[in-house]
């Protein structure tokens, strides 16, 4: 059983909202939007998702603006994967393949994780199965909070070990544990799950704030207190686990906040798609329009980027 | 009673319906023909404009869908509160100098007429400014129109409330929202027309007032592609030029109105023409039973 810290939530916050004061700007403005966007998990998670939308949606990802060349000079970089639910998983891997783009699904009964374990299990197989490189798998967060850790990590390990087994030649495929801190009710709640997770699974596997679908989603706090339970994680036994906030993210400015955070808790090591995630739908847009007018010096509509 | 130091006012801009300062934190002096100072106003940057835009657009579909009846309404309470606020609003405007209180009162009056007459226009002016077109074959066909957007309101320094008003009334009337420049020389009557549009019933967001220089914001009313058009008077042959270059790079409709324009010429100001120029026309076919 991990020992966890205490965390001192007014100064988490205090330090969280520290990282909304850097200036960033003219060149490192540019870098920072574009990194943003090739880190990017383009995300459709809802009820009325059609093979249609998760193909226009992939068409997005792999060329977030397809004028690009004309109006900046130069191609944006691709996002780095696109997140849908297990249906939509065999449609979005035929969209994507060859692109580099990874295909995310949500899996193990998400949102609620209320089903029973072999279910949940059974669930994450079968995205695998039909092409999912990336399993977006949520904890039981009623064990967690009647206090079962144990039951907690031992879920999170039996899901790690179907994603160490699957993928294309048994090579493995990528896990993200959605803590839904929006649930967890404190910063020490937050904290301990984020040390379970990080227990049970492996090198450049993530953990992740929140499914979407609870209030609050990622706030700068509880993104500050993963990311340093990564850090401790990465200091004291080498293992380096990615971080992916997700949901309410909207704006390019607050993508850059989140970025200088991160760099400034982990350090650039961290500064790649393979170790930080965006989980967004409306970030790529607003990206757009920030890289656009930095070029053009004109202000895009809304509507300028088509809607995926 | 002692010798007590007046407080001149800071006014503030008007955005989404909130009170903001500007975030570049410069101000303008706004001064007396002594040229003692009588108010500071916030000189607005662009990236207020981009917030005050962004604030119109999320604003606009709600005014536009809002019934025409209602949009009337709601006009004839912030003429209303016009009303209400007319010796504040008489001094703002006298308070610069080179009008007298008598005209200055007379201008407050004009403005809450102009609102008035287009908020009766406003479930008027589909009628006259849109029609049933005759077809071959067993259609109706008709022509309606809507409103643009979000329009661009640059107002003359004279007359400082009354230019506003005879602009904004015809833009809101169809269901436009408006991101104003509001007079450099004194914009204080734009300022407390702000406060009275806070407390009427005009949704936050469908008006928004900047004060500032058009020599900074002219060209980015021009070129912001959410901005669908832009109605200007009382500015420079430069910045004329300026907003219609920057317009054709994208499109949007620009009009500027003379320098001779009579505000005070209710037959023309008040005409459903005025609202024309930021409408688009749909068209719409249906099949008329056999």
């Amino acid at each position: 059983m991990v020992q966890s810290p205490t965390i001192n939530r007014v100064m988490a916050d205090e330090r969280a909202a520290s990282f909304t004061k850097r200036s960033i700007k003219t060149k490192a403005k540019d870098a920072g939007l574009r990194l943003a966007l090739s880190m990017v998990d383009l995300t459709t998670l809802e009820g009325k998702d059609s093979p249609e939308k998760v193909r226009s949606l992939c068409a997005k990802a792999r060329r977030p603006m397809p004028d690009d060349e004309r109006v900046l000079g130069e191609r944006l970089p691709h996002v780095a994967a696109v997140c849908v639910y297990p249906a939509m998983v065999p449609v979005a891997a035929e969209a994507l393949e060859g692109s580099g783009i990874h295909v995310a699904s949500v899996a193990t009964g998400f949102p609620s994780g209320q089903y029973p374990l072999d279910v949940r299990l059974r669930d994450a197989e079968r995205a695998i199965a039909d092409g999912a490189d990336e399993i977006d798998m949520v904890i039981n967060r009623g064990a967690f909070l009647s206090g079962r850790y144990d039951a907690v990590g031992e879920e999170i390990a039996s899901v790690a070990d179907v994603c160490a087994a699957g993928g294309p030649g048994g090579r493995g495929v990528h896990l993200k544990v959605i803590l839904e801190t929006g649930e967890l009710e404190t910063y020490d709640n937050v904290r301990r799950a984020s040390d379970i997770a990080i227990e049970h699974i492996r090198d450049g596997d993530f953990i992740k704030t929140s499914t979407g679908k609870v209030s609050p989603a990622a706030t700068m706090g509880v993104t500050l207190v993963m990311l340093e339970a990564i850090r401790d994680a990465w200091l004291g036994s080498g293992k380096r686990i990615g971080m992916k906030p997700a949901g309410g993210i909207r704006t390019a400015k607050q993508s850059l906040h989140y970025l200088a955070m991160v760099k400034e808790t982990l350090g650039d090591a961290w500064l790649t798609p393979e170790l930080f995630r965006f989980g967004a739908s409306s970030l790529v847009d607003d990206l757009l329009r920030q890289i656009v007018k930095r070029k053009t010096g004109r202000y895009a509509a809304r509507y300028d980027f088509g809607v995926a | 009673m002692t010798n007590r130091l007046p407080i001149t006012k800071t006014y503030k801009l008007f955005i989404g319906g909130k009170f903001p300062r500007t975030e570049s934190g410069r101000s303008v002096k706004v001064c007396d023909a002594s040229g003692a100072v009588v108010a500071h106003t916030c000189r607005a940057s662009r990236k207020d404009l981009r917030n005050a835009v962004e604030a119109a657009a999320k604003a606009q579909p709600g005014w536009a869908g809002a019934n025409a009846y209602l949009r009337g309404q709601i006009l004839y309470r912030m003429a209303e509160m016009l009303e209400g606020k007319r010796a504040e609003l008489a001094g703002a405007i006298a308070a610069v100098g080179g009008i007298s209180d008598e005209a200055a009162r007379g201008e407050v009056d004009a403005s809450t007429d102009r609102l008035i007459a287009f908020a009766g226009w406003a479930d008027k002016y589909p009628q006259v400014l849109g029609c049933h077109n005759p077809v071959t074959g067993p259609y109706y066909n008709f022509s309606v129109p809507e409103p643009t957007g979000v329009i661009g309101v640059i107002c003359p320094d004279e007359p400082s409330l009354l230019g506003l008003v005879s602009l904004i009334a015809p833009v809101l009337c169809s269901g436009n929202a408006a991101v104003v420049l509001a007079s450099e020389s004194n914009p204080i009557p734009a300022c407390v027309l702000g406060e009275v549009l806070a407390t009427s019933d005009v949704p936050g967001g469908v008006v928004n007032i900047l004060t500032g220089l058009r020599d900074e914001l002219a060209e980015h009313f021009a070129s912001h592609r959410e901005i669908g058009g832009v109605l200007a008077a009382g500015v420079s042959a430069d910045h004329r030029r300026l907003l219609e270059a920057g317009a054709a790079e994208n499109m949007k409709r620009v009009r500027v109105l003379g320098d001779a324009t009579d505000f005070g010429d209710d037959a023309a100001m008040e005409s459903p023409w005025q609202i024309e120029p930021f409408v688009e026309t749909k068209t719409i076919w249906h099949p008329a039973s056999a």
